[in-house]
């Protein structure tokens, strides 16, 4: 299966269909969220075919509760199958979090607990999805405002067994590591040298906004902002590191004009092409 | 004596399941949950208010932008609080944000708050017709010389039309599209004011084969030969001694009639408003009963 291009790559946003239809390979590829694209026809499914003829496509699920207590949603997953066997993208992601619980469906991404039977669950969930697709998926790292007095390892301890347990990859999402980091008063540099690079098969970069806390910052992940110094400074560092990857600027409230994503996509791409350089010499 | 233990801080019982639930619970009301931890535990609330805002901004967003004439009617810190509500009460029940909200006319209906806005629910029908069409299946249309051979053969009465997906025809006893097309952006200042002694109407709501969502304003005869032939029925009895010819007219202009059968055992009625279109075409005449 063909993987995602070590390129910049952009949140497809419908407002922009025109400009990225008439520039095609602006970017490397587009990302969509899964459960937009989940209606039978019309206007999404028209335009989806369109993007993924001229791109290629990373799949994002944000609906599926990979992290939940209960079971996963089979019919759920049955739809994702459909989408995957329908686009055939490049790849396809999901969160370390939960968003559903009973009967209802909470549009957030809630957090878990880190311990040997929140672990446990997570790889039977990714089992199950990975099975289902008939895939490997990427599991992306969470922004944290909060920790649990229940969790027994860190997250990146539970990341590096899910990897080993399951066969999955991982989405690095650095700009939910910075937003985790400053918030919870740790370090970003020490969770990006635990964290199991070589199973990364993409990165999220993303802005985000503040708040005052009598203790310090509380950063919110928005994905309404451009991407903050900080974060391009550790993506950098990352980069460094692995070599290019993947890189989706991921904008999804207070969506800019087309050219403002081009400009962010362009610095990542001034990076990627940094880190190139510094691995080949 | 000391405290019992806390069951969600005990070590080695399961935690996930009541932490999720505890977390689940304190979203939209009550105390903050016991077992989470930040570097300052005077800050727990502040920071668990994130996800209540989350989750209640995000939802209370979807449902606007599913709603946006609702939205508009009531205003948008009144939509927010009534939003948070209805998703107390219903709450989506998987990820497609799509499909929520068909609830919503019912809920309105029983809201007293909005009780002096009685077309509301038949707003939001209107709105969820219109959501309806732009996610329904594909379907070609018929090229309109087949379909006009087809309808100028021996026995025209006894055709069956098979209609777009995407078609839902409403009848409100309240001004529905000239409510609807007054809070349009770019609307005339003037239309409002002249919904006041406005009759109800009928509509026809439908995806062109360009992808334009149209909601189309119909006189009772119309809509009543549009539905029974959304319903099946040969275009005779349809009829029904009315002249459909206005209704034909439109079916045609939007390119909605997707298949034309003189087989009296054909029904092509499961076209419209089935699969895996969320709201049953039944739900949607329900405005009819008003």
């Amino acid at each position: 299966m063909p993987a995602l291009p070590a390129t910049p790559g952009l949140s497809f946003k419908p407002e922009h269909f025109d400009e990225i239809a008439a520039r095609p390979g602006a970017v490397g590829f587009y990302e969509v969220h899964a459960e937009n694209y989940m209606g039978a026809g019309g206007p999404p499914h028209a335009m989806l075919t369109r993007l993924r003829s001229d791109h290629a496509l990373s799949l994002h699920g944000v609906g599926l509760s990979i992290g939940g207590a209960g079971p996963l949603d089979t019919d759920h997953l049955r739809r994702l199958r459909a989408l995957v066997d329908r686009y055939q993208p490049e790849s396809f992601s999901e969160h370390l979090a939960w968003s559903s619980h009973g009967a209802a469906w909470l549009n957030d991404l809630l957090p878990l607990p880190y311990n040997e039977e929140t672990l446990d669950r997570v790889c039977e969930h990714v089992d199950q999805t990975q099975e289902a697709l008939g895939r490997r998926l990427l599991l992306e790292n969470p922004s944290s405002y909060l920790a649990f007095e229940a969790s027994t390892m860190s997250e990146t301890a539970f990341l590096r067994s899910a990897v080993r347990r399951t066969g999955c990859g991982l989405l690095l999402d650095v700009a939910n590591v910075f937003v985790s980091a400053t918030n919870l008063r740790s370090d970003a540099r020490s969770y990006l040298a635990d964290f199991p690079l070589e199973a990364v098969g993409e990165i999220h970069l993303a802005g985000h906004t503040a708040e005052d806390l009598p203790s310090g910052p509380l950063l919110i992940d928005t994905h309404g902002a451009p991407v903050p110094d900080p974060v391009w400074t550790l993506y950098a560092e990352v980069i460094a590191r692995t070599g290019p990857l993947p890189t989706l600027i991921e904008w999804d409230t207070d969506v800019p004009a087309f050219t403002t994503l081009l400009d962010e996509a362009a610095r990542a791409r001034r990076v990627l092409e940094g880190g190139r350089d510094a691995r080949a010499a | 004596m000391p405290a019992p233990p806390d069951p969600l801080t005990r070590p080695g019982l399961p935690t996930h399941a009541p932490i999720e639930a505890a977390l689940a619970a304190a979203l939209w009301q009550g105390t903050v949950p016991a077992g989470l931890t930040a570097p300052d535990p005077q800050e727990i609330a502040r920071r668990f208010a994130v996800y209540r805002n989350n989750v209640a901004h995000g939802l209370s967003a979807a449902l606007a932008r599913r709603f946006p004439v609702v939205a508009r009617l009531v205003g948008e810190d009144f939509f927010a609080a009534m939003a948070r509500a209805f998703a107390a009460e219903h709450p989506p029940r998987d990820p497609r944000l799509m499909q929520w909200g068909a609830a919503l006319p019912g809920f309105l209906q029983g809201f007293p708050p909005v009780a002096a806005l009685p077309y509301l629910p038949d707003v939001a029908r209107l709105e969820i017709a219109r959501g309806t069409a732009y996610h329904a299946a594909d379907a070609d249309p018929m090229a309109p010389d087949r379909l006009a051979a087809a309808l100028s053969g021996a026995a025209p009465e006894s055709m069956r039309l098979g209609l777009h997906p995407s078609v839902t025809l409403l009848s409100s006893p309240w001004p529905i599209v000239g409510i609807w097309r007054a809070n349009q952006a770019g609307a005339d200042p003037q239309a409002r004011a002249r919904l006041r002694n406005a009759r109800g109407e009928a509509a026809l709501v439908a995806r062109t084969p360009s992808f334009e969502v149209v909601v189309e304003l119909l006189d009772a005869a119309t809509h009543a030969v549009l539905s029974a032939l959304a319903q099946g029925a040969p275009l005779g009895r349809a009829a029904d001694g009315r002249d459909p010819t206005e209704a034909l007219t439109l079916l045609l202009r939007h390119g909605l009639v997707t298949r034309c059968s003189a087989d009296p055992g054909a029904d092509p009625g499961p076209d419209v408003a089935t699969g895996s279109d969320p709201i049953p075409h039944s739900e949607i005449m329900k405005g009819d009963a008003q």
